[in-house]
């Protein structure tokens, strides 16, 4: 069998989140909940976490979530890192014993600081000088995998259904304003611990439902620019059209949205001259990060969330206020494990996206 | 005496049905038929026939068929028929050998070799008679720093571009070597159906001027026909550097088929031989074509997208590279299969690659090289239905270019003898009796009804992927799969073996 990366795998799945807008810092547990009732929509072959506000004590600096086959991989892959990083702290990330998690790798993380010398004689930014190192790992040292590469927040994945997977993090030891949880249900896998979601990028993490047709397409131009696409997943390709656009090209979230999800032309052509014009711009300038096919995401960033569905609508997603919070899942049932008391539950338009962020 | 050619058909007249009536007498203007007054009834002239099926088509009783002789030599694998043929004309003549419309040779074709995909299960099909299948297609450079204003709104910032409501044109036929109305049926089904024709090297005949918004002018090594207007008139202006059919040749229209408003059009002296040389004069390494580039851009005041149109040849990737590199706005790669009003058969037969291939390669070095989006990938050189333009698209063209196939709608029979000018369709023709055989408004709906088949095909196989919008096709290979390839042409080709 041939993990992710070495073929293309298919796959539905279960997405959750919940957002805080006053940043109050939720443990793990409700998030592990919401995520458990959709417990069919995965298939135990790969679930995850994505948390913001998680390292307090440590949010200056880069949190690097790894995986290593073994203390081979993880010393190739400490010399690497001294040698364009300080290494303000490391350890081994907490997990629990339990039976229904096995075959775990050695799973480290470590807190970062560019050199500055080898920054300034990269000429790069400090943000793609840091996703640069991300990428190189993972493309060059065997064995060794970033799965988490941002400030004050973490990804936490494995083999399994989720449920267990949150369990086995301990994620109700860690507090976050932001949770995103990903259940998946892959068509075909050897169940690698790195092809589980969410896929993450510095300060971006992704959990999606779908499987989007334009990806090749997507991926083909993603890799003009340096991007690799080396898992050959969905979730990849769109977290690395997020990151391709709202940091390198400085558009907005909307915008990109507007990009991924594009309005129909028949929709553009009765919009009033100016937003036609704008929504026009985007789809000629940016046409092959046009995304089609089914999907639903959450994008988690620094201080927000982001919900996008795609323009037809192909994918179930339902968001819902309750108070300070805000929920977003693949089913209602979702929320209302978590929140049972919960109001108006809702269904963003299609390829509309509702973005919230702390107050 | 001259070495005997026996002739490749024979007219097949059925007495029983003939009815004498001389209309295919009437009809051949290769007179291959003739009336003997004594008997009363028809004969047949073999050697003249083309096979072009007007006498067959119009032919009240249908009386007649056309056959290939069965005459043949001692057969022998390695002197074929054609081989042994066209080598007695040779030593008759002295002559090089000419041929018109597309190599015919049965050489290798990829696109038949390739498999596309369509969704099950994990994600849905979409029908395009339920739901919005985009297929609206922008040709220019893309790839531009973002402006914003005061406000912070983006500014539409982007050089011009060729707009289209399907990636596909009618590529580059001359005035002359096909008649006025050829293109008069070319330029307004273009304009009916929201995409482009292009004049060709022959100038723009002064009529056609109202379809310049669906036009594209060509700038080519005769410069015919070429001035201020001209220049402004089309959507965009293509340089003609090579053809798939003939590169490395030029053109040449002989004299007698240069007359008139031909001759006019191209702003020639009436009746001269109009000789195109083989490269531009002014054009001899990439930098002189960067000047012509930028030289057009200043004569349209920066208002048309550059096209620059090469043939397919050994190292067209690196060429194409040069090419994104000069200020071109979109390159049009026409393969060794692409037809010609005119061509020595020899180079037809054998100069150049397939644009399948030339594409892929083309496609893949330009996104190596970071530079796919500063510019518009357009490929001929037989596309012959909508799964060899589908197929095109997923390789990585932004769009095709169509001519035979709309030579075809417009009734050519493929009977390859353009270069006689005597076209008994009214096509490949400038004899006024002849041309006036093609009624532009019935050519336009043909043209018309064929381009929106291949566009609703376009919608069914777009759907059955999961796409709705044709952006999202271009450049996807995983969309397709290979059958009976060998790993390298794979490899070129970028895409992997069905099955895999």
């Amino acid at each position: 069998m041939l993990n992710e990366g070495q073929i293309r795998i298919p796959s539905g799945c279960a997405i959750a989140g919940v957002f805080s807008r006053c940043g109050a810092l939720m443990p793990g547990n409700d998030i592990i909940r919401s995520i458990e009732v959709m417990h069919d929509r995965s298939n135990g072959l790969g679930g995850g976490f994505a948390g913001y506000g998680i390292y307090p004590e440590y949010a200056e600096y880069y949190a690097f979530h790894f995986f290593f086959n073994d203390t081979a991989a993880q010393r190739k892959c400490e010399n690497f890192l001294d040698r364009h990083f300080s290494i303000v702290s490391f350890g081994e990330i907490p997990t629990r014993k339990m039976p229904e998690i096995t075959n775990e790798p050695l799973i480290y993380r470590y807190f970062l600081l560019p050199l500055p010398d080898r920054l300034r004689a990269s000429q790069l930014t400090e943000q793609e000088y840091v996703s640069r190192c991300a990428l190189r790992i993972n493309c060059e040292i065997d064995g060794a995998f970033v799965f988490s590469s941002g400030k004050n927040m973490g990804i936490f994945k494995a083999n399994g259904y989720p449920e267990d997977v949150g369990r086995f993090y301990r994620l109700e030891d860690y507090g976050a304003y932001c949770w995103t949880a990903h259940g998946r249900y892959p068509t075909n896998t050897p169940g690698w611990w790195g092809g589980a979601h969410p896929f993450g990028l510095l300060e971006y993490s992704v959990v999606h439902n779908g499987e989007i047709s334009s990806y090749d397409a997507n991926r083909r131009f993603l890799e003009m620019y340096g991007y690799k696409c080396s898992l050959q997943t969905d979730t990849e390709a769109i977290t690395y059209i997020v990151d391709y656009l709202t940091r390198r090209q400085g558009l907005t979230l909307e915008e990109t949205a507007a990009v991924m999800a594009a309005p129909f032309w028949s929709t553009i052509a009765g919009m009033p001259e100016e937003e036609k014009n704008y929504y026009t711009f985007l789809r000629k300038r940016f046409s092959s990060l046009l995304v089609t096919g089914p999907f639903s995401i959450l994008l988690g960033f620094t201080g927000g969330l982001m919900v996008l569905g795609d323009r037809l609508k192909l994918r179930s997603m339902v968001c819902g206020d309750h108070g300070d919070f805000f929920y977003a899942a693949s089913e209602e049932c979702a929320i209302r494990a978590i929140c049972p008391e919960i109001g108006g539950i809702w269904s963003p338009d299609a390829g509309q996206p509702v973005i919230v962020r702390l107050a | 005496m001259d070495l005997y050619v026996h002739p490749e058909f024979e007219i097949v007249r059925s007495e029983k049905k003939c009815i004498a009536c001389r209309a295919c007498e009437r009809q051949c203007a290769n007179c291959a038929h003739g009336y003997d007054a004594a008997s009363g009834s028809m004969e047949s002239y073999d050697e003249k026939c083309v096979n072009c099926h007007r006498c067959v088509t119009l032919c009240p009783t249908k009386a007649l068929k056309i056959v290939q002789t069965q005459h043949t030599f001692r057969p022998n694998a390695n002197w074929s028929n054609d081989t042994i043929r066209e080598l007695y004309l040779q030593a008759n003549t002295g002559g090089v050998l000419l041929s018109s419309m597309g190599n015919p040779r049965p050489l290798p074709n990829y696109f038949d070799r390739i498999l596309l995909n369509a969704s099950q299960v994990t994600n849905p099909s979409i029908d395009p008679l339920r739901e919005p299948m985009e297929t609206r297609t922008y040709l220019g450079k893309k790839a531009i720093p973002l402006v914003r204003d005061a406000n912070g709104r983006l500014t539409e910032n982007l050089p011009p571009q060729i707009t289209l409501t399907m990636p596909l044109m009618f590529s580059a036929m001359s005035y002359g070597s096909i008649s006025y109305n050829a293109h008069a049926s070319l330029a307004r089904a273009a304009t009916a159906l929201g995409i482009c024709y292009n004049t060709g090297e022959g100038g723009l005949h002064r009529d056609f001027y109202k379809y310049g918004p669906n036009t594209i002018v060509q700038v080519a090594s005769g410069r015919f026909g070429i001035h201020g207007d001209y220049l402004m008139a089309g959507a965009a202006v293509e340089i003609k550097m090579g053809q798939g059919a003939k590169p490395g040749i030029g053109g040449h229209l002989p004299g007698k088929k240069n007359i008139g408003e031909v001759a006019r059009t191209r702003m020639t002296p009436d009746g001269s031989d109009a000789i195109s040389p083989a490269p531009h004069h002014d054009i001899y390494s990439i930098e002189d074509l960067r000047q012509l580039v930028y030289s057009l851009k200043e004569a349209t005041g920066n208002t048309k997208p550059i096209i620059v149109k090469i043939a397919a040849v050994h190292n067209v990737a690196a060429i194409a590279s040069g090419v994104a590199r000069s200020g071109a706005d979109i390159i049009a790669i026409d393969g060794f299969r692409g037809g010609t009003g005119a061509a020595p058969t020899r180079i037809r037969d054998n100069v150049g690659i397939p644009i399948e291939l030339a594409l892929a390669s083309v496609d893949a070095r330009l996104r190596e090289e970071g530079i796919r989006d500063d510019i518009s990938l357009v490929v001929g050189g037989s596309i012959r239905s909508s799964t060899d333009w589908i197929k095109a698209i997923a390789l990585g063209a932004d769009a095709c270019y169509i001519a035979t196939g709309a030579l075809l709608a417009l009734g050519c029979h493929l009977c390859r003898s353009c270069h006689i000018g005597l076209c008994n369709w009214g096509i490949a023709t400038q004899r006024p009796d002849l041309v006036k055989r093609l009624n532009p408004e019935v050519g336009t709906e043909h043209l018309v009804n064929l381009v929106k088949a291949w566009q609703h095909e376009l919608k069914e196989v777009m759907g059955g992927m999961g796409i709705n919008s044709v952006e999202a096709l271009r450049g996807n290979r995983l969309m397709l799969r290979g059958v009976g390839m060998t790993q390298e042409e794979l490899d070129v080709l970028g895409i992997k073996h069905a099955g895999v």
